[in-house]
């Protein structure tokens, strides 16, 4: 300890810089990442405006007003109607929630998931290892959309009748997407395993008496996040895509739901006359991916320690 | 080579029988009895439906269950849809050629993007080539395909009316207009599909190219005075393949959820428009029989992906 003071004392004397811990300096790397950045306001803007949107715009999403049927966008509706005359500004708020909870949600689920089985392998070894890691690649070659099909097909009623129909579907949903996305999770927090149960510094800590569990949950999983994160990332957008494909092949929530997908699903039959019920809610999801898939991309350059940026 | 093809083979074998583990427990857990439109039918009495309850082994224990449905399905025995009344491998077979011609064309047209875009711009990195080609792969594999599929129709068959978005089995015409006809109703969803992979797919061809680009082989290879094409070409892509074709293995579930949606869209009579209507008319042998077949197709193509890993890098097969 008195050691690693003195040296920063000199340090500090020789050239005064303040000390920047490992998350400033991923917060300096995120930055240089201009397009990162602006996704990362364009995604908190697009949360913001689905949590409050609804609060601010009042118009229910479910009024029917057969005067205003298809209609373009106009001041009384900016985004337009649907077929029964609905407001799409409303829908698109109230979708935008669904299909952003659905992609955290079901990214929290394979992160979780993938985390769980990763640490296992490459803490056990062994056996364990070969065998998760096997049980791994066979969910890699899942075919996914049609097992996430055929899961919401015989299982959709029973959960309905257990908690309830939308409530019923969002957990389906949720823990299939998540379900069919932890395997790239997995892999990585392994090699990360792997390669850091044999550094000094756990090393260190265990020669120091740390438990197994403090070990790895002190010393090695921090020090494996960095990947993990960007995965997240990458899942969450995976989510929203998923979620939207379902809906959009009317599978995923009940009918009168307006996630974004579902919105696509209903407009696709009037694309000649109503273009804008399906761009609008198309860009939307467009929108939320491409940021962030930026975003996921800033933090690639942020975490990734061997990745050398030019400055 | 053969041998490494065989073992390959081997190793295929515990994968399917997983994936037929794991179908038959999704269906096995399911509530209710998925074939409860045969056995409850009104129409056949108590006794009969008990009996036919028997011979269809639905009162076995369920590890035997599993073992007649994995034989049967071996045998080649794959049930009858419960809708059209025709036997599920003849459904399949009619619809299977047009779905592997729509994807196949559509890994064709990713590549013929992702390679000469990818390699042209590792090759000049950050200059404005590779800025432009990343951006606008980032939009290509951030648009859904759902999307890409409506813009396109609003885009060529409603503003332009250049081409029809849906796909028709039966054109009169004949000979050449037969062939004209066939290629102007696959553009759309042939691009929709080849479009995201090939924006996918440059990105990994750019940054594996960019990997082996900085190798000391290379710089050999160019101090000896070779023109810098043959390098590329003959030094440079060829290594670099070698983690592309193992991403591109990896991608193939993703190949065929594009090509669900896709085939839905336009309405292509492949098998993953016929998934989509059998869950939509509940045939319970239909999406169980499709299901595996795109579950051996992504086996498949990850023997494919082996093969060529083994034939890019011989040092793998020797092991």
């Amino acid at each position: 300890m008195a050691g690693s003071t003195l040296a920063s004392a000199t340090v500090s004397a020789a050239a005064p810089r303040p000390r920047i811990g490992p998350w400033q300096e991923a917060w300096r790397r995120f930055r240089k990442h201009r397009l990162a950045v602006i996704s990362t306001g364009v995604l908190g803007a697009l949360i913001l405006a689905v949590v409050i949107g609804p609060l601010v715009w009042t118009l229910p999403i479910d009024e029917i007003d057969f005067s205003a049927q298809l209609q373009g966008p106009s001041w009384a509706h900016p985004l337009g109607t649907d077929d029964l005359g609905q407001d799409l500004l409303a829908r698109i708020l109230y979708g935008g929630r669904i299909s952003l909870a659905v992609g955290f949600a079901a990214m929290a689920v394979a992160i979780f998931v993938g985390v769980l089985v990763g640490a296992i392998a490459g803490m056990a070894g062994g056996a364990v290892d070969a065998a998760l890691m096997w049980l791994t690649d066979l969910f890699l070659s899942l075919p996914q959309l049609p097992l996430l099909l055929l899961i919401i097909y015989l299982f959709r009623d029973t959960l309905t009748a257990l908690v309830g129909l939308e409530l019923g579907v969002f957990i389906m949903v949720v823990a299939v997407i998540g379900g069919f996305r932890w395997m790239p999770a997995a892999r990585l927090v392994r090699a990360q395993f792997l390669s850091l149960r044999e550094k000094e510094f756990v090393e260190a800590a265990r020669a120091l008496g740390a438990s197994r569990p403090r070990l790895v949950l002190r010393h090695i999983l921090p020090n494996a996040l960095g990947p993990v994160i960007v995965a997240a990332s990458i899942d969450v957008a995976a989510a929203i895509i998923a979620e939207s494909t379902l809906s959009f092949l009317g599978l995923g929530f009940p009918p009168d739901v307006p996630t974004w997908g579902r919105l696509l699903f209903d407009a696709k039959d009037n694309l000649d006359f109503a273009p804008h019920w399906a761009l609008f809610p198309g860009a939307a999801i467009f929108l939320t991916v491409l940021s962030i898939n930026y975003i996921g991309d800033g933090l690639r350059d942020a975490l990734d320690p061997r990745r050398i940026i030019s400055a | 080579m053969l041998q490494y093809l065989a073992r390959r083979l081997i190793i295929a074998i515990p994968s399917l029988l997983g994936i037929s583990v794991i179908l038959f427990t999704v269906l096995a857990l399911a509530p209710g009895d998925p074939f409860e439109e045969l056995a409850t039918n009104p129409a056949i009495p108590p006794d009969v439906r008990a009996h036919l309850r028997a011979s269809l082994g639905l009162d076995d224990p369920v590890y035997l269950r599993y073992f007649s449905w994995l034989s049967a399905m071996l045998r080649g025995d794959w049930g009858y849809s419960f809708v059209s009344r025709i036997p599920v491998d003849q459904l399949i077979l009619q619809r299977l050629p047009t779905t592997i011609a729509v994807i196949g064309l559509s890994q064709v047209l990713a590549l013929a993007i992702a390679m000469p875009v990818g390699v042209y711009a590792a090759t000049r990195p950050y200059s404005v080539f590779d800025q432009v080609a990343n951006t606008l792969a980032f939009i290509g594999f951030s648009l859904p395909t759902f999307f890409t599929g409506l813009l396109l129709i609003m885009l060529f068959s409603i503003q332009l009316d250049w081409l029809p978005f849906v796909f028709r089995t039966s054109i009169e015409a004949t000979g050449w207009m037969w062939w004209w006809e066939m290629f102007r109703q696959s553009i759309m969803p042939i691009a929709v599909l080849g479009l995201f992979q090939g924006a996918a797919w440059t990105r990994f061809v750019r940054s594996a190219v960019l990997d082996v680009i900085r190798l000391d082989y290379v710089t050999t290879a160019r101090s000896k005075g070779l023109p810098e094409s043959r390098i590329t070409m003959r030094h440079v892509v060829r290594n670099a393949m070698i983690p592309v074709v193992t991403l591109v293995a990896l991608q193939m579930p993703v190949v065929f959820s594009g090509a669900i949606v896709t085939e839905q869209i336009f309405r292509v009579p492949g098998i993953g428009s016929l998934l989509i209507t059998a869950i939509l008319s509940n045939d319970t042998p239909v999406i169980m029989a499709v299901t595996f077949v795109f579950s051996a197709l992504v086996i498949f193509f990850n023997l494919l992906a082996d093969v060529l890993y083994g034939w890019l890098d011989p040092r793998i097969s020797y092991r």
